[in-house]
């Protein structure tokens, strides 16, 4: 099943996505025209991806991130996981027009991970407060040492 | 009754009005930043993050079996959804094969948590509209099923009851004679709350035509769960891919038929979850009369360690479809864990179906959604 979606992809952009054998998902590395495989993915009759189940970010180390997304067909009832892995400074283009699913998704990577999306409609922090610093799940991140002029507990002693 | 007022007849100045984070109708600490025109809402931006408890990065420090009752505080109302759906996340990573009567229970007390969570969800809608009666009636019912919960592994609200390879304890004696006697009072209080609630010409009068969602626009917005089966569609994961032993039993699907207004209006939203309450007793009665025998601890693994990989699991939760997205890296604690959160995706669609109608129907659409902060916060 997957062989054949990758064959409808790769016909339409030539190269611009990588898959690996044994592995169940597709790898874009140059994201520069991923809007527009995005909008294939739901347009095109053969597969039909109305329904982005999932956007998570990850933080690969060594300055470079990634993104997956879950697709699935409620139409063709299939599956699809792409992914894309970047350096961290190059910024993702948003999908929240295509799926409104990944506006609030990709606000969340955004906060969580710190991936850039360009072109969201209203990129803000969404879990965090607003003044936080850095994104708690990059691998580097340390936990500051005040908020806002609180302490912020670090080990056991602050509450035993 | 109510229906899209057009603004150009009544013109006034905008307003922005805060409802939360201290709300009694916004089901936990959310923020509604609503703006308003007069009586009648403009936009509603959902502000969320007040229960933020950085569930995902305390799954990267955690080894997978200390995560479970974290899942657990994840959807309060709904826990063993949560458990269950996170153990089969990590047995997918393992590649493990459950025996039978594990995954019987698993369906047994996943089926009694969803009649627990829609009682809830039914009894809040009500007093969401201003029934307050039906709310009472509602908590006095799930209360019996907090005390099978209770007799089944001692806790009431927050379990650590499905583990990744099986369950915590065995069923005890009697529990499915109590379950059978629960079912058989349980019934025909549905009927009683069709009569009080479902049918009330007044509770019709405010949740029918009220917050339409098509189904195009939930979709894409990835509504899940009984609001999205409100608008229509049959998608049901217990359904379309049998996960567990669901493909052993015999239910249906009920969808919102716009019985009293508009398919996809509040009142269908509402009135699936009474029918899957149906339905899920129906399940529960197949399976407390199949239940093999055997050792729920047979294949429980002593240390949880599965090969470098990345898996992505879906379940049927009380809210919707809830998924794990799990990054191993080959170590005992995952590398990534993010959790697909149901009710997360629910709520983004509010400002879709309240943007146009009055103030209290704004209340209305959020009850419909039923959502649970611990959920969307993480």
């Amino acid at each position: 099943m997957l062989d054949k979606i990758i064959d409808i992809i790769n016909k339409k952009f030539k190269d611009s996505v990588l898959h690996n054998e044994n592995s169940n998902y597709i790898l874009i590395e140059n994201p520069s025209n991923w809007k527009l495989i995005a909008d294939y993915l739901i347009q095109n009759s053969n597969l039909k991806f109305d329904y982005l189940m999932s956007l998570s970010g990850y933080d690969l180390t060594n300055d470079k991130v990634g993104v997956a997304y879950n697709f699935y067909s409620t139409k063709l009832k299939h599956y699809l996981e792409v992914r894309i892995e970047i350096d961290s400074n190059v910024e993702i283009p948003s999908v929240a027009e295509i799926w409104r699913t990944a506006n609030w998704h990709e606000r969340e990577a955004y906060d969580l991970v710190g991936l850039k999306f360009s072109n969201h409609p209203d990129m803000k922090r969404i879990l965090l407060p607003e003044d936080w610093d850095g994104h708690p799940l990059k691998k580097d991140y340390e936990t500051p040492e005040f908020y806002n002029g609180m302490p912020v507990p670090k080990d056991k002693s602050y509450w035993e | 009754m109510f229906k899209i007022v057009d603004k150009s007849i009544i013109s006034a100045d905008e307003m922005v009005l805060n409802m939360g984070p201290q709300h009694p109708s916004t089901h936990g600490v959310l923020r509604l930043k609503i703006i308003t025109d007069g009586e009648i809402v403009s936009s509603v931006e959902p502000i969320i993050g007040y229960l933020h408890r950085c569930f995902e990065k305390h799954c990267e420090s955690l080894s997978y079996e200390q995560i479970v009752p974290f899942t657990d505080r994840c959807d309060y109302l709904a826990s063993m959804h949560m458990s269950h759906s996170y153990s089969m996340a990590v047995e997918k990573l393992l590649d493990l094969e459950l025996p039978e009567r594990v995954e019987y229970i698993r369906v047994i007390v996943a089926e009694l948590q969803r009649i627990a969570s829609h009682l809830i969800a039914v009894g809040v809608f009500g007093l969401d509209v201003g029934a307050i009666t039906p709310f009472t009636w509602t908590l006095r019912d799930r209360e019996r099923i907090l005390d099978l919960f209770e007799m089944l592994c001692g806790a009431r609200l927050l379990y650590n009851y499905v583990w990744p390879g099986g369950v915590s304890h065995d069923l005890p004696p009697n529990f499915i004679q109590k379950t059978h006697e629960f079912l058989d009072y349980f019934l025909p209080q549905i009927d009683e709350y069709n009569q009080v609630l479902t049918t009330n010409r007044i509770f019709i009068e405010r949740s029918a035509d009220v917050g339409v969602l098509p189904l195009d626009v939930g979709i894409n917005y990835g509504v899940t769960g009984p609001s999205l089966r409100g608008s229509g569609s049959t998608f049901d994961l217990r359904k379309d891919e049998p996960y567990s032993v669901y493909d052993k039993f015999d239910f249906d699907v009920p969808v919102g038929q716009g019985l009293m207004g508009t398919v996809g209006d509040c009142w269908d939203r509402y009135y699936v979850k009474v029918l899957e309450m149906k339905e899920s007793a129906k399940i529960l009665r197949q399976a407390l009369d199949g239940i093999p025998k055997g050792d729920v601890h047979e294949v429980l693994p002593k240390k949880i360690r599965p090969p470098k990989g990345e898996v992505y699991s879906r379940y049927e939760s009380a809210r919707g479809d809830v998924g794990f997205y799990i990054r191993s890296a080959g170590k005992n604690m995952p590398d990534r864990l993010k959790m697909r959160s149901p009710a997360y995706c629910n709520l983004s669609v509010l400002n879709e179906i309240s943007a146009g109608w009055m103030m209290s129907d704004v209340i209305a659409a959020l009850g419909s959604l039923d959502i649970v902060l611990g959920e969307i916060d993480r």
